[in-house]
């Protein structure tokens, strides 16, 4: 287990390096010029030091070469010198943003609890929601209940989150007035109304959000569970005489849970990433709006980075699935 | 050897009249007669799916749609893009059944070029990913030597951000697809490829695991021993046996990409804004969510229903084309 961990760990290396790669070469084919805004008037000696100053006067292969320095060694020292108080990166150039001048990372970890916190609050709410569905779904199949969790799961995998979040927008901010449409990221929790009104902005995201996961995952769950309720140890563990409720909460669905799990540790990084449209419909200013800005104002180190940190996120994420699937699951060995 | 013998048939000719056994035990047994007359696979196979009642209400309704957004435009008096400022904001009426918007122009002439667009882009999108996929898997599976490069290849695509890459995409190819086909062509082109090159990747991993089995088949073997070639083997005998999931996922990418396409639409990123898509229309739409909410519905329900559709569709092809639910 742990030479295999090992194994893919290393193995996820040149993987993220290729797909480092492949995200700079498709920035370098950016026609779109980082100069375009300044004045005519300003004299083309000037903006060619200007070019300098945003990193862009040197070759591809160098700056593709700084950029992984800056990310995978100067980064990690800043953060190093955060928590631990010291000073391994003074004086280091870091990954600057060309909208802000800023440095990317410091932006990117000002947007990081908003998304964190609507997204993945409704992640663990769909979750919550979607396994009792699929388990209900499986031990009565082809019920009426069943065919109505299908019905919704259906929807939940069609309705698009950019209808569903208008929609949801009309009915309780437009035509009832309950709810406000947009998520006021300013806003603190200090007391009991504040927290209310914390929780008013954010029922409609979550719930847009929730509806897709608990689509997903409950299908998964009733399919897993199907699997395992016409088993050999299922009908000897009724034979010897154990109630029904230990039968299916205990002996099926602790195997069930096995691949679904796995699918809950893969659909992490779409925490991160995956809400875009959700944030961009209820005007979350987190991860994802911040990306859809840097692309409008082509901000490439912006996008650059957090295109790779998705990356990132997305092989760290399919590599701890692997990993549990084989802690789970006594049968999968991978040596 | 007991019974007489017919003296004008011989032990060879003994059943000469198919479908009538002959009682004497003359040399082979005789052939079991099938009781009913022969049944295609596909008889069979359209048979389960009639059972689907989701899956036969999924088809009508796509089929209507695709027509209604196709043919439609020939019966509607109409122009998507005639500007009658008189008649602006107006509601569901008689004349404009859907309503007008802030140009007044028609909103049903707009939903069917909308349609017309998403709906092909969707096709389109699918046939180029099903084609990727369907390659790669197959030659993945197939040739031993490819298998390892190619699936990593694959594991590499779903390891990148999709949605990320697709709107850098969208950002950095759409000036020069412009300038070289045309605003609409251009745009089109653009985000059939951007779509289809992002969505093969499951279409392969399912075609190469049916591959890898299928190659271990005796019927696989006995066309190698007859000198069978490559080509032909792939082209003959392989390919007509994935054909199933490769229907399966053909529809789930219509659904993918009509969503995908919608999604870059309604973020800004998709066609051009006078070029009606249903994403466009939705994302046009609420900018005046306060004053006419219900001129989100109609793009949005077209989006929801086709994709829903499409999704019952699949749902029952796979239960239809699987050979171990049918027939139950």
């Amino acid at each position: 287990m742990l030479t295999f961990t090992i194994r893919r760990l290393i193995l996820a290396v040149p993987t993220l390096l290729f797909i480092s790669l492949v995200i700079f070469l498709l920035l370098e084919f950016a026609p779109g010029d980082p100069m375009a805004q300044v004045p005519l008037t300003v004299p083309p000696e000037v903006k060619e030091k200007m070019r300098e100053a945003l990193g862009l006067g040197q070759p591809a292969p160098i700056r593709f070469w700084k950029w992984i320095v800056q990310f995978f060694w100067i980064e990690p020292q800043v953060l190093v010198d955060h928590v631990l108080g010291t000073s391994f990166s003074a004086g280091d150039l870091r990954v600057i943003s060309w909208q802000t001048r800023s440095p990317v990372m410091d932006i990117v970890v000002q947007r990081v609890p908003q998304t964190l916190w609507v997204v993945g609050v409704a992640y663990v709410v769909g979750i919550l929601i979607a396994l009792p569905i699929g388990i209900y779904s499986a031990y009565r199949q082809y019920s009426v209940f069943d065919q109505l969790g299908t019905f919704v799961s259906m929807i939940g995998f069609s309705v698009p989150p950019f209808f569903s979040g208008v929609f949801v927008i009309v009915i309780f901010s437009v035509n009832l007035g309950w709810l406000p449409s947009i998520y006021d990221t300013t806003h603190r929790v200090t007391d009991w109304d504040s927290f209310v009104v914390q929780l008013q902005q954010m029922i409609m995201p979550v719930m847009v959000l929730a509806l897709q996961i608990t689509a997903q995952i409950s299908r998964f769950m009733r399919a897993s569970m199907l699997d395992n309720l016409n088993q050999d140890y299922v009908r000897t563990a009724r034979a010897k005489g154990l109630g029904e409720r230990v039968v299916v909460l205990i002996h099926v669905l602790r195997n069930s849970m096995i691949p679904v799990v796995t699918v809950i540790a893969l659909g992490v990084p779409s925490i991160f990433g995956g809400a875009i449209i959700t944030e961009q419909v209820f005007k979350v200013n987190g991860i994802g709006q911040l990306l859809i800005t840097a692309i409008q104002a082509n901000d490439l180190p912006m996008v650059q980075t957090l295109t790779f940190m998705f990356a990132v996120l997305i092989v760290l994420f399919n590599l701890i699935a692997d990993v549990l699937y084989g802690l789970l699951d006594p049968r999968i060995r991978y040596d | 050897m007991t019974d007489p013998r017919d003296p004008e048939s011989g032990p060879d000719t003994g059943h000469g009249v198919l479908g009538e056994p002959s009682p004497l035990a003359t040399g082979a047994l005789p052939d079991p007669m099938p009781s009913r007359p022969p049944r295609s696979q596909w008889r069979d196979v359209w048979d389960q799916f009639k059972t689907h009642k989701g899956a036969l209400l999924g088809g009508i309704i796509f089929v209507a749609i695709v027509l209604l957004v196709f043919v439609g435009p020939w019966l509607w008096p109409y122009d998507p893009t005639q500007i009658d400022i008189r008649a602006r904001n107006q509601g569901p009426g008689l004349a404009h059944p859907f309503g007008t918007d802030q140009l007044g122009r028609d909103t049903l002439a707009r939903m069917m070029a909308g349609g017309q667009t998403s709906v092909s882009v969707g096709l389109a999108a699918m046939l180029l990913a099903l084609g990727l996929g369907s390659l790669i898997g197959v030659l993945a599976g197939f040739f031993r030597r490819l298998d390892g490069i190619l699936m990593r290849f694959t594991d590499l695509f779903l390891a990148l951000p999709l949605l990320p890459l697709l709107l850098v995409m969208m950002l950095l190819f759409r000036e020069r697809l412009n300038a070289a086909f045309g605003p609409e062509t251009g745009i089109f082109i653009l985000i059939v490829v951007a779509i289809g090159v992002t969505s093969w990747m499951p279409t392969a991993r399912i075609v190469r695991g049916d591959v890898l089995a299928l190659k271990e088949r005796e019927f696989i073997l006995a066309a190698r021993s007859i000198g069978t070639t490559n080509t032909k083997m792939i082209l003959r005998h392989i390919l007509p046996n994935v054909l199933s999931p490769i229907m399966v996922s053909a529809t789930l990418g219509i659904a993918n990409a009509i969503i995908t396409e919608s999604a870059l639409s309604f973020l800004g990123l998709g066609f051009p804004p006078d070029f009606p898509t249903w994403g466009r229309l939705l994302f046009d739409a609420t900018d005046y969510l306060q004053q006419y909410p219900e001129r989100v519905f109609w793009p949005g329900l077209a989006i929801s229903l086709t994709v829903l559709s499409v999704n019952y569709l699949g749902d029952g092809l796979r239960d239809a084309l699987d050979p171990r639910i049918r027939g139950r």
